[in-house]
Parts: structure tokens; sequence; C-alpha cells
């Protein structure tokens, strides 16, 4: 397996919060990576370390290693890094623009300015969220005229368009009901086949629908990492059992 | 039970007691300059030169003064207002120095009309000698206005949501084309409030044009904007206290000139706020 991300004792601090303890792990291209854990045990600044975001916090401070396809991520160009890496946040975040110019916007801003270019990337990235369909006839209304689960594939598609090898997602689905949570999921694991993914995620049946290999997270400390069944099936860790089966969390 | 109702009706009393109290001033003072200003208003008051030591004809260099000057120091303040509170909003780090310059902004506000007049006087008159100009009234206008822009654009950009700013980041766009795009585009009404406060003050202080620009009795239209200009609170100022036997009706019509024109620029400004509001989408 190819190695994506390689993680190695990252210790992460927001002022005095320790919020990430001697982080080491890997993540491999082409597969579903589900982090689970209670609040507060530093899933999301964990994802958010790999496209950099934790930056624009107060008060960050950073020790230890990660290589993005063996480069050290923090001497990336930041903005070539965020287009490598595409993030997807918890709550469906349209920007102020119509549907089109949402999903153009990335690709607008790495300096495409053909119409028609633009037109297929649009087209392109709409079709892969499966969100295509729905919307082709009104590419120029607001995006805040979709629903909550459209609102959130077309944050999806919006990622895609600017054709990166990673996928984050923070929490994709705490805001939508059954149905377009379905439909998120749908398009999670079409897309793994091109895509890396790290989804972050509340809901631990999530993690086991869709995740290869999950990672439990408990106060800032990565407790157990292993292949999806095993983890709910067979965990090491005694506290990784009690957070599944839903003992605390 | 019964207590607190009562009590609750004479807070409602005493609190309309001082929304009223605040409406009446400024409603006497519309309709008081509105009828005793109306007879003097004509073609000729708002198109003539003014004749005969001011006692007769129009105000015209006066408005065309008031109108430059204002236009002059939005032309200095809006740019470099902007810019500073995109630098202290979006950019400086919060330390101790920014700190210093966040609060000499505010402070800077507070400062008396006059002394932004005699600094005005010191600075762009004499130093850099442009005399009394225009040139001169506008830049200490804007200096006088600029805390005013700085600190709504400020307040304005602050107001975009933060996961705005991340979104457009996530997605490989750099700081500038975030704030360029996104930020912006979203804070432009605020910005434009702040400058409709901004308009208003420039177009109607006395002291910082007194030593900077302000003609006393100059009936003709200043020739480029190293020319002095009459303006019209000055004007004011002038024929009621400095001339004597000017008709009332001429004072009170220079008022309603005055209040009218600062009425009409304030509201194509609120126009083009409400056009940029209209396409906030959230």
């Amino acid at each position: 397996m190819v190695v994506k991300f390689d993680i190695k004792n990252l210790n992460i601090w927001f002022g005095a919060i320790h919020a990430l303890k001697g982080l080491s792990m890997e993540i491999y291209a082409n597969e579903i990576l589900s982090v689970i854990g209670p609040s507060n045990s530093g899933k999301t600044t964990f994802l958010r370390m790999l496209n950099r975001l934790n930056e624009l916090e107060l008060h960050f401070k950073i020790q230890g290693n990660i290589t993005f396809d063996d480069k050290e991520i923090l001497k990336i160009d930041i903005e070539l890094l965020r287009k490598q890496i595409g993030m997807v946040f918890a709550l469906p975040l349209p920007l102020p623009l119509s549907i089109f110019d949402n999903v153009a916007y990335g690709a607008r801003m790495h300096g495409i300015k053909n119409k028609k270019k633009l037109a297929q990337i649009v087209e392109q990235a709409l079709s892969k969220a499966y969100l295509w369909e729905e919307v082709k006839d009104r590419l120029s209304t607001s995006a805040f005229k979709l629903s909550g689960g459209q609102q959130q594939r077309l944050c999806i598609a919006r990622t895609l368009a600017v054709n990166p090898e990673v996928i984050l997602f923070d929490e994709p689905c705490s805001g939508l009901d059954p149905i377009s949570t379905a439909k998120v999921e749908e398009a999670m694991l079409k897309l793994k086949k091109d895509y890396t993914i790290v989804l972050v995620t509340n809901n631990v049946k999530q993690a086991a629908r869709v995740g290869d290999r999950t990672a439990f997270f408990l106060s800032g400390e990565l407790i157990e990492i292993d292949k999806t069944d095993r983890i709910f099936t067979s965990p090491e860790d005694q506290r990784t059992d009690d957070y599944i089966s839903g003992k605390f969390g | 039970m019964k207590n607190s109702k009562r009590t609750e009706k004479i807070a409602f009393f005493f609190l309309f007691l001082a929304t009223l109290l605040i409406v009446i001033p400024v409603g006497l003072i519309i309709v008081i300059i509105i009828q005793k200003g109306i007879p003097a208003i004509n073609w000729q008051f708002l198109s003539d030169m003014p004749r005969q030591g001011m006692r007769a004809g129009g105000i015209f260099p006066a408005i065309i003064g008031t109108i430059y000057l204002v236009l002059g120091s939005i032309f200095f303040a809006l740019p470099i207002g902007l810019l500073a509170a995109i630098y202290l909003s979006e950019y400086s780090k919060d330390n101790f120095l920014t700190r210093i310059i966040k609060l000499a902004i505010v402070n800077l506000a507070g400062v008396p009309s006059v002394v932004y007049g005699l600094f005005g006087l010191a600075l762009f008159v004499v130093f850099f000698k442009f005399g009394a100009s225009i040139l001169s009234g506008s830049l200490t206008l804007g200096i006088m206005i600029l805390p005013i822009i700085i600190t709504s654009s400020r307040e304005a950009l602050e107001s975009v949501p933060n996961s705005f700013r991340e979104v457009s980041l996530s997605l490989g766009a750099s700081k500038w084309q975030t704030i360029r795009y996104i930020v912006l585009p979203n804070a432009i009404p605020g910005i434009l409030t702040g400058t409709i406060l901004g308009l208003g003050r420039a177009a109607g202080e006395t002291a910082p044009i007194l030593f900077t620009v302000a003609a006393f009795y100059l009936p003709r239209l200043p020739k480029s904007i190293f020319d002095q200009a009459m303006a019209l609170p000055y004007h004011l100022y002038v024929i009621s206290t400095q001339v004597p036997n000017v008709d009332e009706k001429i004072r009170y019509g220079t008022a309603l000139v005055l209040l009218v024109l600062v009425l009409f620029m304030n509201l194509v400004a609120i126009i083009i706020r409400y056009q940029f509001r209209k396409k906030k989408k959230w």
C-alpha cells in the first residue's frame, strides 16, 4: 500500500491546551480512514492539521512530523497543499454565491478563466457528487436555495472541482437526515477509487459502514487504529470496545 | 403581581419619554429650518453667485465647494481607511502594537474637530505649502473621517463569518483571494455605512475647513484643487455672525440646502448599500 500521510510523534497545542498527544500513524492512498472518538478527543484538530487549517487559530503550536507524499507538509506551499487536500466541513457551508460559482470558485482561484473549461469542471464535479441531475437547470440560483443535503453535496462537488488527491470530511453528515446521509456516504464510497478519504465522524455506525480502517481517538491520543472489521469485532483496547458499544461517548 | 405590572408600566413610560425627548429636538430643528428656509429657496438662490456682501444673490459657490470637499475627503479617506481596516482585521497579529494602533484609531474619533483644523493648517497649508486650498481642506477632512471609516469597515469585515474564510482557504485560495472575492463583497454594506457617516460629518464640519480652505467671500467657482473655495457650513457661520444685516431667510435657506445636500448624499449611499444587501444571501 502506498503511504499518503506519514505522521510521527505529532503534538499540537492551542495555548495551554494539549490537543494532540504524541500521535503516530499512517494514512494510505485510496482508503477511507474513519476517525472516531468522543468530542474533545482531537479528531477535528487532527483533520485540520492535514490541510493546515489549524494554523489560523490563536496560540497554535506544533511539534513532530507529518509528511504528505514523502514531503514535509509544513514545507509545502500552503495553497498548493490545500489544492491537493480538499475539505468538506461539518455544516454545509456554501459560499454566498450561485451554485455554479460555488463549484467554480476553487478552479477560478487557481487561474482557470476559460468559460467552457469551467462549465466542464462544474458539470463533472456535480456529477461526481450526485447533484448534477438535481441542479443542472438552475445553476445560476443561489446555493442557499438548496436543501441541507444538497448543500452538503454541493460542498463535496466544490472540493472535487479543485481536483484534489485527498478529501477530508469533518463530520459531514452531522446536520443531515438519514436519506441525505446515505447519499453522501454513497458518494464517498464511489470516490474512494480516485481519492484518499479521511472521515471524522461522531457516528460510529457510519465509520463501520464506509471505513476501510478506523482510528479511535480519546483525549488527544490515538488509542487504536486497525481494519474497521477488527476495530468493531475484536478491538485490542478495552476503551475502544466501551466507546463502540456505547458505554461512554 | 399587580405591583410588578405597575413597575413595568412606569418603566415603559420613562423609556418612551426618553425616546420622545430624542425625537422632539430633531423634529423641531427640521421643521424650523424648513419653515424659515423655504422662502429663500429658488433657482437663483441655488445657482447664482453671492452679491452685495452675501446679503443677496445665491450660494452656488458654497454648494459646489462643499461637494468638492466631501468628494475630496472621501477620495482620500475611503481607500486608505479601507486598506488599513483590511490590514487590521485580516492580517495583523493580536499583539501590543496593533492593540495600541486600534486604541489610537478609536481615540482619534474623539479628537475635537478644531484640532484637526489646526493640524491641517500646520501640515498641509504651511509645511507642504498647499496653501489654503481644496486639497488641504479635503486632506484635513479626510483625516478627520478616517477613524469613522476604519472602525466601521473593521466591524463590517469582522462580521463576515469565519467559516467562509476557512472554506475559501481550504480550496487553496490565497489569503488575498479570500479577502478579495469572499470577505470584501460581503462587507461592502457595512463599509458603506461607515462611508455615509463620514460623508455627513465631512459635509457639516466648520472648524477643520476654517484654516485650511474656506474662503470668506469668493463669488466665483474654484479653478483647481489649489484654489480656495467657499463651503456651506463656513458660509453659514459667516452670514450668521460676521456679516451684519443678512436676511434671516438667507441664513435658514443656506442651512436647509446644507441639510438637503447631506441627506441627498446619504440617500445615494443608502441606495447603493441596499443594492448590495439584496445580493447578500446569508
